[in-house]
């Protein structure tokens, strides 16, 4: 019987596969690998592209991933695809605009907020007027 | 009948407040069933990259990266809270507040500075009141979370820890137990710890490629993300479960209410009668 190889890939919203494998092909960052069992531990970056796996009836199934990490263990292949295109200048744009996002909510006296305070500062001038009119009933006028 | 008619409008009222609340319970029920099966699917990607990780740590690398080494706490610690967008969620949202405030405290009294992000609109508005140095927020992530929103709230805490300006980062979740039960949970993130994998233990290590800092930033960066994502959609059927008890008591109170104000409804309408009658008897035995 032919050696055979455990796959799981995997994003972070779902399982895309996991079974049994002779080979597994994934685009490394390094240039495309071909991974037979039993390989040494690798751990690598992948490259958006095609991941394909031969099964144990010997066809090919084929998924496309938007790059992600790689790990090899002798008797275990791991793919954690990415769900988003990554570049470190778009996780620096993203970054950047939860961080813009928080000054301005600061900045920027939101209804909610405004609301809130509003209800208080009526209370307290319902009640002020409130013992203005108890005082002046008490005085008869 | 001036009384009868004041109650048959309460009573009216309260119907379709009635109404309303079990249009939503239903909807929580539905979104809740939902939300649970996103949270299973989001399962298998945090169990992997944790399995990935525990090898890592099992692995003797030549490079040891920052998230992964002991720190003390020198400048500041950083909070990522997740919350829900809207309300009407019983106490769902105030208990992780409080839970929440109690641990800031703690590191408060230490006399550490305290960052913050948050995640969800009550959040947001909650720390805006209370006064808290947010530096990252996003909000809206809708029924369907995706880790692309996350990615840069997340980022700007870990560039935080990088710059050495926080030394521990958790994250603020409720945590879903059951439909009936969901407890808020502080969780360390960073440094990484207790990750134990009891086999594996002769001397090795991976081969990197490109080189190990490079792959082990995107790793961990990675392992950072799913569990906050994790953490969110777990909030979320935190959500959907909470509202659906709420709304159901809200539903049963109003029925209950309905109740005794149709019995009084009924009384003050025999009184009425009653008194009629009398009034017409009376009226006959004078002629």
């Amino acid at each position: 019987m032919a050696m055979t190889v455990h796959v799981d890939i995997v994003s972070a919203e779902e399982e895309i596969f996991s079974g049994l494998a002779r080979m597994v092909f994934a685009p490394g960052v390094m240039g495309e690998l071909g991974i037979m069992p039993r390989h040494a531990p690798l751990l690598t970056r992948l490259k958006p592209g095609e991941v394909r796996v031969l099964n144990l009836e010997g066809e090919e199934e084929s998924f496309y991933v938007s790059g992600g990490i790689l790990e090899i263990q002798p008797h275990s292949i791991t793919i954690l695809s990415d769900t988003a295109h990554r570049a470190k200048d778009l996780d620096e744009a993203a970054a950047l605009e939860a961080k813009h996002h928080a000054e301005q909510k600061l900045q920027e006296q939101s209804s909610e907020f405004d609301y809130a305070q509003a209800q208080t500062e009526l209370a307290e001038a319902m009640a002020q007027l409130q013992t203005i009119q108890k005082m002046r009933k008490k005085l008869g006028r | 009948m001036a009384v009868g008619k004041e109650i048959r409008t309460k009573i009216k009222s309260v119907k379709s407040t009635q109404k309303i609340t079990r249009a939503m319970e239903m909807v929580a029920a539905s979104k809740m069933r939902k939300a649970q099966e996103r949270m299973a699917a989001a399962r298998p990607y945090a169990h992997k990259i944790r399995n990935v990780i525990s090898h890592l740590s099992q692995a003797h690398p030549e490079y040891k990266h920052p998230y992964l080494q002991h720190r003390e706490v020198r400048k500041g610690v950083g909070f990522i809270v997740i919350s829900s967008d809207r309300g009407l969620c019983g106490g769902l949202n105030s208990n992780m507040f409080k839970a929440t405030v109690r641990a800031m405290r703690e590191w408060n009294d230490k006399g550490v500075k305290i960052e913050l992000c948050t995640i969800g609109a009550k959040a947001n508005a909650f720390f805006k009141r209370l006064g808290g140095n947010v530096i990252a927020q996003t909000s809206h992530l809708g029924d369907g979370p995706q880790v692309s929103e996350l990615i840069g709230v997340v980022k700007v805490m870990l560039d935080a820890y990088d710059q050495g300006q926080i030394d521990r980062l958790f994250v603020v979740y409720n945590e879903f137990v059951n439909t009936m039960t969901q407890r808020p949970n502080v969780e360390q993130l960073l440094p990484i710890h207790g990750i134990d994998d009891p086999q594996l233990k002769h001397h090795w290590d991976y081969l990197y490629e490109p080189d190990a800092k490079d792959v082990l930033d995107g790793l961990l960066m990675r392992y950072i993300e799913s569990l906050v994502y994790q953490g969110v959609v777990e909030n979320l059927s935190s959500e959907q479960a909470a509202r659906m008890v709420a709304m159901k008591s809200a539903s049963d109170n109003a029925g209950d209410l309905i109740g005794d104000l149709q019995l009084a409804y009924n009384k003050a309408r025999q009184a009425a009668i009653t008194q009629e009658l009398s009034e017409i008897v009376a009226g006959a035995a004078a002629v």
